[in-house]
């Protein structure tokens, strides 16, 4: 809202994507204000590239439109949009040298000879590669050949130019350079500049402004300052920078409970004693006096990162981060203190814990102890327990009692993997099956957007009989 | 180029001139001269039975001795240097870009009476008939396909990682235990295309036997096209009986590749 | 060690020559005669009356140029709907591509003799239906037939190579998708579509069998001439005509070679 006096120059609507069944982008809404650099962040999978696709007009939503200047131009292709775009691989044309490459869109639009060639000269300036119009494009090493990708966007004079992961085939080194060279180059050019990238460091150094995607939705949109010091969830939180995410209560405004601790905060509005997630960033925690520390803990492990040192902290069952410049013996017990304003309260992933599942028994046999239900279009079976064929049952299935089980096993065979966050102890991982989500706790490392197989551990399972079966 | 629509051309050509005569050919084999159905053209190709196995028997003797000259020549090329494989590489395919037909004429040219074998033997003493028999009608079929045998399975060999064979060598192979544990089970998916292109067309060609072979060393081809001028029902039989044989040969042959590969 | 290396090297070397003799013995012999004065196999004296008579042969010159039409018309045509084919097969997906795919390869795997007479059964039923005779047309449209595969084949591999990105680059700079073809893709397919059109090329010039079923009454190209000249009587100018192609082939096979070693050079430079 605070930009509502830019002009806004792209705006993505109710954008709905789905390839083969599988839902790409869920309803997202999207401005884009003039000359502005905004970046598009989010885990490969989450569908930032299709949004940029869409803008470029390679994708055609489903539902949803897609407004430029004021005027709808869904079912534009993209020769006929003033857009234009820098590729993963540059997609440079192998067949033409330097300047035919970035010669290639003005002489489409039939500029004049001496106009394309003074304005190719002048673009090649600006991109640092001056005296490389004869040079064969292979004979360009990796940072070149994306320089001479940004010409041949940039020559065209677009309106908005779309980069899509470009400086992900260039090492570490390199990438940084271009990384200021890009954010000059569009502040010289006064373009919008939309960028996609799964590197959060790429998009808070360039961006304006920083949207987060994950699967499919939009998480958060705001400065780089905003989503790196006010994520929004937990997710935001622990994709940006590195994080500290608990688990905790708001007992009441500007009251929350932490490791069992009751700390002062600034946060309101989030009730009485609600479950919330809470984001620490290592950097904020002081390190004190065991007897001054708000929170204490045993020092387990200590590295040296040139700036700082990373303090491994083990507080109760829990693992907390700090980066401190001050050092702290391994084995000691230290005090950690938090400013209230640095401690940031978040609304949980999931509006609840356990799982719950309610359902009928479908089959059961008292011989052998069990029933069994049905859940999602499988039968699953229950054992060590028995109720009547027909009865109505609540089953609550604590995080505990989920796992993810090898291939081709498992009550339910495809369950999407939607986030994984660190929660100091465990790994707090969210599913996403055909008709509603799960929350699971695990010690490994899940790669989220895939599918995977889901078993549950019924003895670790609640019972309970919504309706009994008529006798009869 | 997201589309499928440039195929639509060559899909509908596919359909007009692949797939319509080959029905055809499957019509024309179960009917008779009035168009009614009838068995007997497959009755009529019975009587060949004798020249189908004459003909799969020469096939056969052709490719086994295309594969024993062939894959020690492979493995010898494999051993040189680069520059030296591309030509010999290259000497063995110009005469397989000459005409098929003068190909033969030339063993025709060669090996008939008074011919410079003839002529060379004589001067010996020996005197004999070189032409017009099974021998020639081989002789014939290893010249035309030779290549065929040579070209794939130095393909294949030539892509074992050298690597892979300093690696067993390396673990204490000698080289023919080198040969046998690594170059010989690599080099089967070349072999077994080899003897695909050999034997297919081998099998079924019509010319060789006619130039090079006697009156009893008529082959398939020939009968397809002698008859089929005159009886295309008979001949249709005949030619579909081929196919499906050729068809279940190729199968055959890929089942054995793919098995090939996996051990 | 080093002793029984060179044994074999000398051995390996005898085996390749004797190789060599067993492939171009035919074909010297054949040139050699081609300059002999006499009709027979015995040598009478140098003379290149039978070149003489071969340029004199309307029916050779005349199958000759019958062959090179068939040839160019042939793998052009083969060339333009085997590369648009490609193009299309390859945004199918799964079983449909491999059944297309392999229905493509049909001419490849079918017995040549089978492909022939099945065409000349089709021939003949469309030519009662629609009044021709097999001729010139109908001997074109089955060197397509055959030669369409070879296209498909070479230029597949090239577009799944590509970077498709390339494509959306061209659109994006302002391309139709047209324009996008021959400005860039066109380019980066041209090897694969270059090979086919030379496969397609030598295949229909070197074809006998299919011409010779669906060839009609009066078309003659080359391999049926040879065929009637080796069949009728025969003639030294047969002998004279070898020779002249074997060079034609000696030197296509020389350029051919020259190029791929100077594309070879270029790779090795630009890694």
């Amino acid at each position: 809202m605070e930009q509502t006096a830019k002009n806004t120059i792209v705006s993505l609507k109710d954008i709905f994507v789905r390839f083969d069944g599988e839902v790409i982008l869920n309803h997202i809404n999207l401005d884009i204000h003039e000359k502005e650099f905004v970046t598009i962040l989010g885990p490969s999978g989450c569908g930032k590239t299709t949004t940029l696709r869409i803008i470029g007009g390679f994708v055609e939503p489903e539902s949803g439109d897609v407004i430029f200047d004021g005027k709808r131009i869904n079912g534009t292709p993209p020769n006929k949009r003033n857009v234009n775009t820098v590729f993963q691989k540059y997609s440079l044309f192998p067949h033409l040298n330097v300047f035919d490459n970035v010669a290639f869109g003005l002489k489409l639009k039939k500029f004049p000879k001496d106009e394309i060639k003074r304005k190719v000269t002048k673009m090649l300036a600006t991109v640092d590669l001056k005296g490389y119009e004869k040079r064969n494009i292979s004979k360009l090493s990796g940072g070149q050949q994306q320089r001479v990708a940004i010409a041949r966007a940039l020559v065209c004079d677009p309106d908005i130019i779309l980069l899509d992961e470009p400086l992900g085939a260039l090492d570490l080194k390199l990438r940084k350079c271009m990384q200021i060279e890009l954010k000059e180059i569009q502040q010289k050019t006064e373009k919008t500049f939309i960028y996609v990238t799964h590197d959060q460091e790429e998009a808070l150094t360039m961006s304006d402004r920083v949207v987060v995607m994950n699967n499919g939705v939009i998480e958060q949109i705001g400065t780089p300052e905003d989503i790196y010091n006010e994520p929004v969830n937990a997710f935001v939180a622990d994709f940006i920078g590195e994080a500290n995410i608990l688990n905790g209560t708001m007992i009441d405004d500007c009251r929350i409970k932490i490791l069992g601790r009751e700390l002062e905060c600034v946060d309101k509005g989030f009730g009485k004693n609600t479950p919330v997630d809470v984001v620490i960033r290592p950097e904020d925690i002081e390190i004190t006096s065991p007897e001054n520390g708000q929170l204490v803990g045993t020092v387990e492990k200590l590295t040296f990162k040139g700036v700082h040192y990373e303090i491994s902290v083990r507080c109760g069952k829990c693992e907390i981060l700090i980066h401190s410049t001050k050092s702290a013996e391994i084995g000691s017990e230290i005090g950690m203190r938090v400013i209230p304003f640095n401690i940031q309260i978040m609304n949980k992933l999931l509006p609840f814990y356990d799982n719950i599942i309610e359902t009928k028994v479908t089959y059961s046999s008292e011989d052998e102890n069990c029933f069994e239900v049905e859940l999602e279009g499988e039968t699953v079976k229950v054992e060590n327990k028995y109720y009547p064929q027909g009865t109505s049952v609540k089953i609550t299935l604590p995080p505990e009692a989920l796992s993810l089980a090898g291939d081709g096993n498992g009550h339910l065979k495809d369950v999407y993997i939607e986030s994984v966050v660190y929660k100091g102890e465990h790994n707090e991982i969210i599913l996403e099956s055909d008709e509603r989500k799960w929350l699971m706790l695990s010690d490994t490392d899940e790669q989220v957007a895939t599918y995977v197989p889901l078993a549950f551990d019924f003895s670790k399972a609640q019972f309970e009989v919504i309706e009994k079966v008529k006798e009869g | 180029m997201k589309s499928r629509k440039p195929s639509i051309p060559y899909i509908i050509w596919m359909v007009i001139f692949t797939m319509i005569p080959i029905i055809m050919i499957g019509y024309t084999a179960f009917t008779d001269k009035n168009g009614n159905f009838s068995l007997e053209p497959f009755a009529n190709a019975f009587f060949y039975t004798g020249v189908f196995m004459k003909s799969l028997w020469i096939a056969l003797i052709s490719t086994a001795i295309c594969l024993l000259l062939a894959y020690p020549l492979a493995y010898i090329i494999t051993k040189m240097r680069h520059s030296t494989q591309n030509t010999v590489i290259m000497l063995m395919m110009i005469p397989m870009w000459m005409n098929f037909l003068l190909r033969i004429y030339a063993w025709v040219t060669l090996l008939q009476d008074n011919g410079p074998i003839d002529m060379l033997l004589s001067m010996l003493g020996i005197h004999a008939t070189y032409i017009g028999n099974t021998g020639a009608v081989v002789l014939g079929m290893v010249y035309e396909y030779l290549p065929f045998m040579v070209l794939p399975i130095y393909t294949v060999m030539s892509k074992i990682d050298g690597g892979l064979i300093e690696a067993a060598q390396d673990l204490g192979s000698n080289s023919l235990a080198v040969f046998r544990k690594v170059i010989f089970p690599l080099s089967i998916p070349g072999v077994i295309s080899g003897i695909t292109m050999v034997f297919v067309p081998s099998a079924s060609t019509f010319l060789v036997s006619q130039y090079l072979g006697g009156t009893d060393d008529i082959m398939i081809g020939d009968i397809i096209d002698k008859i089929f001028w005159t009886d295309q029902n008979t001949g249709s039989a005949i030619s579909l009986i081929l196919m499906v044989f050729i068809f279940v040969f190729l199968i055959l042959m890929n089942f054995f590749g793919d098995e090939e590969a996996i051990a | 060690m080093k002793k029984t290396n060179k044994k074999n090297g000398i051995l390996s070397k005898i085996y390749i020559a004797l190789i060599m003799i067993f492939l171009y013995a035919p074909i010297a012999v054949l040139i050699f005669y081609s300059f002999n004065k006499g009709k027979s196999t015995v040598w009478q004296g140098f003379s290149l009356k039978w070149y003489e008579q071969l340029f004199k042969d309307d029916n050779i010159m005349n199958a000759l140029g019958n062959t090179i039409i068939i040839a160019v018309l042939a793998s052009f045509f083969a060339t333009i709907l085997g590369t648009a084919a490609a193009i299309g097969i390859n945004n199918f997906k799964g079983k449909k591509r491999v059944l297309i795919q392999n229905a493509s390869n049909i001419p490849i795997i079918s017995p040549d003799i089978v492909m022939g007479v099945s065409l000349m059964l089709l021939f003949t039923f469309l030519g009662v239906m629609f009044n021709f005779e097999m001729g010139f047309v109908t001997v074109l449209i089955s060197h397509i037939c055959f030669c369409v595969p070879f296209v498909v084949l070479n230029v597949m591999p090239r577009i799944r190579r590509m970077d498709s990105s390339i494509y959306d680059a061209a659109l994006d700079l302002g391309c139709n998708q047209w324009q996008a073809f021959y400005k860039v893709v066109i380019h980066e397919l041209m090897p694969g579509i270059f090979s086919g059109l030379l496969m397609s090329f030598t295949y229909s010039l070197d074809d006998f069998i299919i011409t010779y079923f669906t060839r009609g009454a009066k078309f003659q190209n080359l391999s049926i001439e040879i065929y009637s000249m080796t069949h009728r009587r025969i003639s030294p100018k047969i002998n004279a005509l070898s020779a002249l192609l074997f060079l034609a082939v000696l030197i296509i096979m020389i350029i051919i070679n020259l190029r791929e070693r100077h594309e070879e050079k270029v790779k090795a430079q630009k890694t």
